[in-house]
């Protein structure tokens, strides 16, 4: 470094000339970032803000505490009661509510809200609210004689959960928690479904990535190793199942792969098997991985193929003559040149095959529930936090893949094209 | 800024002009057809008013988030009836003054002239369809006749196809088992009745194909990879009149259920809608949509006369109604109070059945 010159250096207008020039970029910088505004607005208000949206319901919920006060400033006043035995104020105070909520017309709205931990509420909310009014002291006697359920210590302990408006709750039913008499605890062997479909799903989601990878390399290495001629046409091949309607794809495995379809008509009319002993091959898990891996095997070869293409065969080639046999080529000089469209493929495969279920469903019979199925389900069912709890679930999942992606071969190696 | 404010103006001023359609939202395909053919133009005819139909998957949900949201733009839309009840009790839809329904065309007082649990504080039926079951009359030409024939694997072998999803299977698998459609709620309202309907379900497991979507159903049955399968009727009567198909619907143990117009809260013309309702309710807007889709009008008085099918100029509705007298001898009208309860538990006992 030269340090002799200790005098700075300044523009024509004696301005220092460090400064001038951040002047000048900043400028240029906002300029940019109008450019950019567009775009930076699209993703804030169609990507971030539902998500967000989605994240906050998944743990928010005020259809009790809203539509019930009496009882709500009773629980709060009395955390520690107890549910097998509520006493007569809290009767009193629910019976309040109940009148308040026919008059208002919340009667479904909070027995929804009771009923995601507590099944069977809602129609003992609508009893109850229409026979309020007409209710008389002793309460907690008159409640349960119109049924037996109101005494229920599962119930009392369900509206003393819901009287918060944040609650864990929807976290622990998608983790397969029942709210029963005693409190929160594991589900029966024959109620357990979540736990079990995120398994799956991330099992069935590496498998269809590891059979994508074995199946698109070889291709994308001919691909990028043939002359272009054969390339575009042999690229046009690939391409083309990913121009077709995913329902038109899905419905053709089903017609080439059922019992009764071409591959078993074929396979019976070759004498290979007789007609009694057709494959099953539809509606269990193979169908689902096969028509899966169709589907996803594009996502696949592209990024390979952009990344193959650019590795200069000279290094081969300088391997060899050096005296590596072919496998030692392969394993040393080409595939880590590989790496980051591996890399790229395997994630863009496995995120996308862990939030498929229309194939599944279609195709995978018994079998053929992955958690996204229950995903839509809720939806449909009007449980929104459900849904979403087990969504955020699945989110956070793929971003505890990520993160150890990040760690294990670094984001910056990726390399999508 | 001034100038922007006018354009505002004339813009939001133009959009509600073009807004005074009647919005009707259905279900699309082959029922919003029937609905379009049936009711929306009819109406449009009778009284110069505006109508459009909009389609989608499935209207609860959008109206649900449309009147979550604050902008509902729908006047008219077609829900399930657990749906239109739920959406009601959310305080999400108009009530319907039941009082001003029309009376049918014999005379019959509104009240009397409907179905039970036709009518109700938000929703008016318009049509009733029916979870049936369906065979293949060249494989079996003395066919299963009884919702216990399906379980029968001995006296009719062969695969079944079924729903995915625990909602009118559990009560097939009951009246299947024997009990009386009367009492099939009350039994599987007991943890030993919902033992028993999975127990009946177990005794064909390993026969079973699952079905997802409704036209996978008769697409089983005519590519013969099942002998019969459980299927909703409209989809059995396409392929069975529209194409020829040799399929036959069996009546007994169907599960019925009805299908309802509401009015979201909100709606931007809502007296109109209640005017659309009224007219596509009464026995003649019943009866035109019953001419296009196999679906039973959910009147006494509808369903007095012959309907002619309008796809050929010539069928008769009658036997292809769920709503016919012959076809309701043992039949169950869905509890939508039971499945509001109990759908999400018994969804997630059905999957981790489904997965054992």
């Amino acid at each position: 470094m030269a340090e002799a010159t200790t005098e700075l250096l300044t523009t024509a207008d004696g301005r220092p000339l460090k400064a001038a020039l951040a002047a000048a970029q900043s400028r240029a910088k906002r300029r940019a970032f109008f450019l950019v505004l567009p775009l930076l607005l699209f993703v804030l208000l169609t990507f971030l803000v539902p998500i967000g949206y989605m994240l906050k319901r998944s743990f928010e919920h005020d259809g009790f505490a809203s539509t019930a006060p009496a009882l709500v400033a009773w629980f709060e006043a009395n955390p520690d009661f107890d549910p097998a035995n509520p006493p007569e104020e809290a009767y009193a105070a629910l019976v309040q509510d109940l009148a308040r909520m026919q008059v208002e017309k919340t009667t479904g709205l909070s027995g929804t809200r009771i009923n995601y931990s507590v099944p069977g509420t809602i129609s003992l909310f609508k009893k109850g609210a229409r026979e309020a009014k007409d209710l008389t002291p002793p309460f907690k006697e008159s409640l349960v004689a119109l049924d037996a359920d109101w005494g229920r210590p599962a119930l009392w302990r369900g509206m003393q959960s819901a009287s918060h408006v944040y609650t864990a709750e929807f976290y622990r039913v998608a983790s397969d928690m029942k709210l029963n008499d005693d409190g929160w605890a594991r589900g029966e062997d024959n109620e357990r479904i979540y736990l079990y479909l995120f398994f799956k799903t991330f099992l069935i989601s590496g498998l269809i990535t590891v059979i994508c990878l074995l199946l698109a390399f070889p291709v994308s290495h001919l691909l990028a190793t043939l002359p272009m001629a054969k390339a575009s046409l042999l690229m046009i091949l690939v391409l083309l199942p990913f121009w077709t309607s995913l329902l038109v794809r899905t419905t053709a495995w089903i017609a080439l792969l059922q019992e009764q379809g071409i591959v078993n008509d074929i396979l019976v009319g070759m004498g290979l098997i007789d007609d009694e002993g057709r494959l099953t091959m539809m509606y269990n898990m193979t169908g689902t991985i096969v028509a899966m891996t169709h589907v996803l095997l594009p996502f696949m070869i592209l990024p390979l193929y952009s990344v193959m293409r650019v590795i200069p065969p000279s290094y081969a080639r300088a391997a060899r003559s050096l005296g590596a046999t072919s496998w030692t080529t392969f394993r040393r000089v080409y595939l880590p040149q590989t790496l980051p469209g591996i890399a790229a493929g395997s994630l863009l495969v496995f995120i996308l095959a862990v939030g498929y279920y229309i194939t599944p469903a279609l195709v995978g019979g018994a079998d053929g529930q992955l958690i996204s199925n229950l995903i839509s389900f809720h939806m449909t069912k009007s449980n929104w936090s459900l849904a979403a709890a087990i969504a955020a679930m699945l989110l956070a999942a793929i971003l505890v893949l990520y993160w150890l992606y990040d760690r294990l071969i670094g984001i910056d190696r990726l390399k999508l094209g | 800024m001034k100038k922007t404010l006018i354009l505002t103006t004339a813009l939001v001023g133009f959009g509600f002009a073009a807004n005074a359609d009647v919005t009707v939202m259905s279900w699309g395909g082959a029922y919003g057809a029937a609905q379009t053919e049936g009711h929306v133009k009819p109406w449009m005819a009778a009284t110069g008013n505006a109508a459009i139909m909009v389609d989608s998957d499935n209207p609860a949900p959008a109206i649900k988030a449309m009147v979550e949201a604050g902008n509902v733009t729908v006047d008219v839309a077609s829900v399930e009836y657990a749906d239109a009840i739920r959406l009601c009790d959310e305080g999400l839809l108009e009530p319907i003054d039941a009082a001003s329904l029309p009376a049918g065309a014999d005379g019959t007082p509104a009240a009397d002239d409907f179905f039970p649990g036709a009518v109700t504080e938000c929703a008016v039926s318009t049509d009733i369809w029916s979870n049936v079951f369906a065979y293949d009359t060249t494989k079996f030409p003395e066919g299963p006749t009884t919702a216990a024939d399906f379980f029968d694997l001995e006296k009719f072998p062969g695969k079944r196809g079924l729903k995915k999803g625990a909602k009118a299977v559990l009560e097939f698998a009951l009246l299947g088992d024997g009990v009386p459609a009367a009492e099939v709620y009350d039994v599987l309202n007991t943890p030993e009745g919902v033992d028993r309907a999975f127990a009946k379900l177990d005794t064909i497991k390993s026969e079973v194909v699952w079905w997802e979507a409704g036209a996978q159903a008769p697409q089983l049955l005519a590519d013969g990879e099942v002998a019969m399968t459980t299927a909703y009727n409209g989809r059995i009567f396409a392929a069975a009149v529209g194409e020829g198909k040799p399929f036959q619907i069996v009546w007994d143990g169907q599960i019925y259920e009805n299908e309802s117009y509401v009015v979201p809260k909100g709606a931007p013309n809502k007296d109109l809608a209640m005017d659309f309702i009224k007219y596509a309710t009464s026995t003649e807007g019943l009866r035109a949509q019953a001419a296009h889709i196999s679906y039973g009008p959910p009147r006494k008085s509808a369903n007095l006369e012959p309907i002619i099918y309008a796809g050929d100029g010539k069928t008769e509705m009658g036997p292809h109604l769920p709503t016919n007298p012959a076809n309701l001898t043992n039949a169950l009208l869905t509890s939508s109070d039971f499945w509001v309860d109990h759908d999400a538990e018994l969804n997630e006992r059905f999957q981790a059945w489904l997965s054992q």
